[in-house]
């Protein structure tokens, strides 16, 4: 079970979020002219990376609200927690 | 290597049983083979078994990174069926179902599958409208599959629950008489021995640590046992394919999570058939040994860990005896997780890449077992002929970009 830090709320345990999976995903612009192939590696191409990983979760029986969370998706670590649109923290080697 | 049977079991119990032979070989790896599959779980192995049975390919070698079927082949609830809705899932798993009416009689092992029939639960109106609706694809597909009234799913399963103050009372159910489930450790070991007998080299303990290339074209394998040439390359390791494909320099559209699962302590038998239900998400059958043997959810988050939360193992608890109130006191033995391979479209992968001479078999998710023996026999067409077993064409990994997508999400009901 994991212990989630809201930006918003505090924290909560895991049973009040949901992952929404990779964050930090562009949508090609204009998207009109995106080719077949920046299309689709928009809609369905993932790094689902052994390791760290950048991804967005919901605290969907809280506020509602949308963040982003570096976590291992090895260990379960979470490495940190910022709001959407603040820069994403860069990984220590 | 002596062939299972009446006399050879006679023969060895007059002997003590002490002199059967090793089931298969535990060979080095060479410094070359023709072909070189990745992963000996259910789907490596059955891969290799039918390069080598129908294509004649005896220079094999499986490379498995710990043992074999210890992966999601070990891990799931072994529920087999071929119900799902689109044309193109129902030839693919219907091939796996026939395949599998003769697997034990195929590979001389048996793998004790069983047709108890597979039922799923309606619950509301839009479960009635849904399941019906898979029924009758199911019949243009040539799939056997019947709906049940209440009347019927309560005269077929009396123990479910038919309480008139049931929280979600069962309105009917799908019911596919030739779905079952089947021992998922035999399956592997039998495909390993079948595949060991044709020459093929099961090689475990081995993890790959890099894909070598030459240009656009694949030419071995740098493992932890050395390295190993190869002519072709097929990768079919679930929920690590993402690895895999990051060392061969592509992206998949998959996400890898961990998919839990249960056993309760052993009962007198009390479940004849399998129950599925997608409302309350639960998914329960009672093995040989008798214990119930439970499927629960996919956490949301990505794992390789593994490992799950909690709370889905509670969400399924209470779910089971939702279904099954005379289930409330039983103990549970163990849960686990395995890490599934989920593809965005929730259907399989099965497919040449962008290295020639590299496939890879994957995005079987949360319901690979079903497609063991098919997924291998179409996988090794696959590899042989370098282009897609008409079967396998629609899982091609082009369809991401040519938006040709295989969209099975909520055609399982619950699982896969």
């Amino acid at each position: 079970m994991l212990l989630l830090h809201c930006p918003y709320c505090g924290p909560r345990w895991e049973q009040e979020f949901q992952c929404r999976g990779e964050a930090h995903i562009a949508r090609p612009e204009p998207a009109a002219e995106a080719s077949d192939a920046t299309w689709a590696a928009y809609l369905y191409l993932r790094s689902n990376p052994k390791g760290l990983h950048y991804e967005r979760w919901q605290h969907t029986h809280g506020c509602r609200r949308w963040f982003n969370v570096l976590r291992s998706t090895l260990t379960h670590e979470i490495v940190a927690i910022y709001r959407p649109g603040e820069p994403k923290p860069e990984l220590k080697r | 290597m002596s062939r299972y049977s009446a006399i050879n079991l006679l023969r060895n119990a007059l002997g003590g049983h002490r002199h059967w032979p090793v089931v298969w070989r535990d060979p080095a790896p060479k410094p070359r083979y023709e072909v070189v599959i990745v992963g000996g779980g259910g789907h490596g192995l059955a891969t290799a078994y039918y390069l080598a049975k129908h294509h004649g390919i005896r220079d094999i070698a499986v490379l498995e990174k710990g043992w074999l079927g210890g992966g999601n082949t070990g891990r799931n609830t072994t529920v087999v069926r071929s119900n799902y809705l689109n044309d193109e899932s129902g030839s693919l798993y219907e091939l796996s179902l026939k395949l599998w009416e003769g697997l034990s009689q195929e590979l001389n092992y048996n793998v004790m599958f069983s047709q108890r029939g597979v039922l799923n639960l309606a619950h509301t109106e839009h479960d009635v409208q849904s399941l019906r609706r898979h029924v009758f694809a199911n019949r243009t597909q040539g799939i056997d599959a019947e709906w049940l009234s209440a009347d019927e799913v309560r005269a077929f399963c009396p123990i479910l629950n038919f309480s008139p103050g049931a929280r979600f009372p069962i309105r009917g159910g799908s019911l596919q008489r030739r779905g079952g489930i089947a021992r998922h450790d035999a399956v592997a070991w039998g495909f390993a021995r079948a595949a060991d007998r044709l020459g093929v080299d099961i090689i475990q303990n081995c993890e790959v640590t890099a894909l070598k290339r030459e240009g656009d074209r694949i030419v071995g394998l740098e493992t932890s046992r050395g390295e190993i040439a190869a002519g072709k390359v097929g990768v079919v390791v679930a929920g690590h394919c993402g690895v895999l494909a990051a060392m061969a320099g592509f992206r998949l559209p998959i996400e890898s999570h961990p998919l839990q699962a249960l056993v309760s302590e052993p009962l007198k038998p009390v479940l004849h058939t399998v129950v599925m239900s997608g409302l309350v998400h639960v998914y329960v059958s009672q093995s040989d040994k008798g214990e119930l043997v439970i499927g629960a959810g996919a956490d949301t988050y990505n794992s390789y860990a593994q490992r799950g939360s909690l709370g889905i193992i509670e969400g399924t608890a209470h779910a089971l005896i939702e279904l099954f109130p005379c289930f409330s006191r039983l103990r549970m033995l163990r849960s686990w997780a395995g890490i599934v391979d989920i593809c965005t479209d929730v259907s399989p992968i099965i497919s040449k890449t962008p290295v020639a001479g590299l496939y890879f078999n994957c995005g079987w998710g949360t319901g690979g077992f079903k497609a063991t023996p098919g997924s291998g026999f179409v996988f090794a067409h696959t590899i042989v002929r370098d282009e897609p077993h008409p079967v396998a064409a629609p899982f091609s990994l082009d369809r991401f970009t040519s938006g040709a997508i295989v969209p099975e999400h909520g055609a399982a009901a619950v699982a896969h």
